[in-house]
């Protein structure tokens, strides 16, 4: 138990737990960020990377902790979010449930309601979107559907948190009102399955079989079902279950047999049958007459999926979101690289020369600023998702690019991690596999994860642009094109090879709502990505600092020998004694400097490493200058063209303005064209950088974070083997 | 008189016969409102002709052609 819930049950205050549920596209969040404003709190279910969103708040002297549940349609175990609604009804046991749903589509929200009843759960239900409802013309008959429903309804208004108030005093006082008691509504659904049910529930109740946790009758609805989750649980039973599923066998053969449908498709449409009945009783009045005009999102969507307008907009829509991304970041970004040296300066003035000074400086304060650098980045990324997503439109890119993406195992939804994470040359790995929640199908999310770090994000540019400008500066736009696109083909190839491999499997189904286009609230827009740009900080304040010092470490030990470093001090020492001119002095002490530099790398740790690699990376072209740059981009792909600096004894170089070391490295006897292509094609393959790793455990698990890690290395390093081999057979 | 969702065209109106899907795919149909004597009509297709967009229920839904084919629709008048 934390503090803060030891502090809840101390409390004497009167408490309670309301759970808010709905569909999808209801205006839930939108509700629950008008109750709440920024008194919320963010966490993931344990296991999954599902949200579980509270807040608290006090109403009337009441206590009130209010839980957002992720949107679903049903209470079927479908998909995570459905399991963990069902999940914390079952195991929190909240007060009440509000039930929000969208008035314009009370026959298909109902849906849901239904499910509340047959569980048995208090229930209040919102009306919400009343402000659409009075546009068109329409009055619900809201006590009537109260009476019908034998529950209280409230109407609401999310966008502006109209009813907010009364929906909360009246979800308090029925809580009270029903306290604790649950009481499921037996609805028929048809004489087979009644029948089976009845004799289901006869066994459940005397066998008492999980009866402690679920209602009697449900358990058999849910055998009925197919429902694999209760199927799976009631195995700890085996004599009862076996009872059980033969009942359901039975059921399930007699139903095909007389209605040509399984028992699960005749509940449902009960439950629908039981819905059109309520709403026939002239809940819904038109009161006014009906515009005879198309709504408007029918009227935008002629426009935006347009089978030819509908790609071409798409493309410009998401170039500008691109070019708007990366042109307003780099000011902010600008700002915290100014912040990070200033502070780096300020700490070598305050700490003295030594291994302390180098430690805070080049290991902590370098490598943390390096990746908070970024953060303005992934803040504006993410609210150009956020508003794409909560705007209705992500959901339409989704549909015009699924049938193309099927082709290679994915789903319409991975679109938009491909694109974040450098699919238009310049995005981050680390957004991009933070974007593939959106996609609710694990297979398919699994292969969109593993695949999209190989787009060349912002990071690898720079190496990219280094290495065109030293081999191929007369073909600038046509490299950075292809290289683009070769990104593109191994991420759709090796998608296609991890869908038809490991992670083989049947496309899930994409049947999907295309929810109305809407003007997303400035509130939940700023929430939305507040909550994931600071997730982002959190992941890359701890790991990045851990590494960065070990990578501090690596570069810095074991130092040289003291007989070199008298050499060093003994060639300085000459320098300063025979050159009299300063500016020459100055040149030849630098130029010591960096030898000092180089030597001392050679020696260390990463150095060592990148000589016992040699053997084996001399096949791709590289040295162990190369070596080390590529172990250092390991850790963050913008750490390879500064290595590089070092390495080839050029001291700092700055990663933008490289073209000293571009005209060094084209004149170096090492390098050629194809070492050249060589490097370019393992960064753009090989593993993802550390931040990039802990991300993809944190949405998948460490298991396919280190496949992903090893896999993407060979495979980049067989590419790259193949070309410097063949390159240098063929044309030298 | 019925034939499947995927060989009506844009614009038309249909009445939902029967939805022929079971296990999960039958069940995420059914949890989206695709129940027998609903009322639906497509609105098009996405620019490979695959998936398809439908209305129904005052709200748009979209699923593949090979999601469509377990259901069967009579055509209505219009």
């Amino acid at each position: 138990m934390t503090a803060a819930e030891k502090i809840w049950h101390m409390e004497k205050t009167p408490k309670a737990t309301i759970a808010l549920a709905g569909n999808p596209n209801s205006g839930k969040t939108t509700l629950f960020n008008a109750i709440t404003g920024s008194r919320q709190h963010v966490g993931n279910y344990p296991g999954i990377t599902v949200e579980r969103k509270e807040g608290t708040l006090i109403v009337n002297n009441t206590h009130v902790k209010l839980i957002d549940l992720p949107g679903t349609y049903s209470l079927s175990a479908y998909s995570d979010e459905e399991l963990v609604a069902r999940n914390f009804l079952i195991n929190e046991k909240p007060d009440i449930v509000v039930d929000i749903v969208d008035a314009t589509m009370l026959d298909r929200h109902l849906y849901l309601a239904v499910q509340f009843f047959e569980i048995g759960i208090p229930v209040v239900i919102a009306l919400n979107m009343m402000d659409d409802v009075k546009k068109q013309g329409l009055r619900i008959d809201k006590q009537k559907l109260a009476k019908l429903l034998n529950c209280p309804v409230v109407e609401t208004i999310a966008r502006c948190g109209c009813g907010k108030r009364e929906l909360l005093e009246v979800a308090i006082e029925q809580a009270k009102a029903k306290k604790e008691s649950w009481t499921p509504l037996k609805i028929s659904y048809g004489h087979d399955i009644d029948l089976a049910l009845e004799e289901m529930t006869a066994i459940i109740e005397t066998e008492q079989f999980m009866t402690d946790r679920y209602p009697a009758r449900w358990i058999a609805l849910k055998y009925l079902e197919n429902d694999s989750e209760i199927i799976a649980q009631g195995q700890k039973f085996p004599e009862t279950a076996a009872k059980l599923l033969e009942i359901t066998r039975k059921t399930r053969e007699h139903c095909q047999k007389t209605l040509k449908l399984p028992p699960e498709a005749i509940i449902a449409d009960y439950r629908y049958g039981l819905i059109n009945s309520i709403l026939k009783q002239n809940i819904i009045v038109q009161e006014k007459p009906r515009h005879k005009r198309i709504e408007m999102t029918t009227r935008l969507d002629r426009f935006l999926v347009n089978r030819y307008f509908g790609p071409v907009l798409m493309i410009a829509i998401l170039y500008a979101m691109f070019q708007i991304t990366f042109s307003v970041g780099e000011v902010p970004m600008g700002w915290l690289q100014d912040g990070f040296s200033w502070v780096a300066d300020t700490a070598t003035r305050l700490i003295p020369p030594g291994m302390l000074q180098s430690l805070v400086v080049s290991g902590i304060i370098d490598g943390v600023g390096g990746v908070m650098g970024f953060v303005p980045l992934i803040a504006i990324m993410f609210l150009m998702i956020s508003f794409l997503e909560d705007s209705g439109y992500m959901a339409r890119v989704a549909y015009m690019l699924d049938r193309v993406l099927r082709i290679f195992g994915l789903h319409g939804y991975s679109a938009m991690p491909f694109i974040i994470s450098g699919g238009i040359a310049g995005g981050c790995a680390v957004p991009g596999v933070m974007a593939t929640r959106t996609l609710r199908s694990p297979k398919e999310k699994l292969a969109t994860l593993l695949t999209a770090p190989f787009m060349p994000c912002g990071a690898k540019l720079p190496v990219f642009m280094l290495l065109i400008a030293a081999f191929f500066s007369e073909y600038r736009a046509q490299m950075m094109f292809s290289i683009t696109l070769i990104a593109w083909v191994f991420a759709l190839l090796v998608a296609k090879l991890v869908r038809s491999t490991v992670i083989r499997g049947e496309s899930t189904p994409f049947i999907m709502e295309l929810p109305p286009y809407r003007l997303p609230t400035l509130r939940g827009i700023f929430i939305h990505t507040w909550e994931r740009t600071w997730q982002y900080i959190k992941k890359a304040g701890t790991v990045i600092l851990a590494v960065s010092i070990l990578l501090w470490a690596a570069m810095t030990f074991p130092g040289l020998p003291q007989q070199q470093l008298n050499q060093f001090t003994l060639e300085r020492q000459t320098a300063v004694s025979t050159i009299d001119n300063r500016v020459e002095q100055a040149a030849a002490l630098a130029r010591i400097d960096n030898r000092e530099g180089q030597a001392a790398l050679r020696h260390s740790l990463a150095g060592r490493i990148g000589t016992v690699l040699e053997p084996v990376s001399r096949l791709a072209g590289f040295d162990w200058r190369t070596n080390i740059a590529l172990v250092g981009g390991f850790a963050a792909k913008e750490i390879i063209v500064s290595t590089f600096g070092t390495a080839y004894s050029l001291g700092d170089v700055d990663p933008e303005a490289a073209e000293t070391l571009s005209s060094r490295i084209a004149t170096d006897p090492g390098w050629n064209k194809f070492t050249a292509l060589a490097m370019i094609i393992f960064v753009l393959l090989y593993a993802p950088c550390i931040v990039t790793v802990v991300t993809m455990a944190k949405e998948s698990s460490w298991r396919w974070a280190i496949f992903a890690t090893v896999f993407n290395t060979t495979l980049g390093f067989m590419m790259a083997v193949a070309i410097y081999q063949i390159g240098t057979a063929l044309f030298l | 008189m019925s034939k499947s969702l995927r060989q009506v065209a844009s614009g038309e109106k249909a009445r939902i016969v029967s939805v022929a899907a079971e296990g999960e795919i039958g069940r995420r149909l059914r949890d989206m409102g695709l129940s027998p004597g609903t009322e639906i009509e497509i609105l098009g297709r996405a620019p490979l002709k695959d998936p398809v967009s439908i209305r129904l229920k005052n709200y748009t839904l979209t699923l593949r052609n090979s999601e469509a084919d377990y259901i069967s629709v009579e055509p209505l008048e219009v």
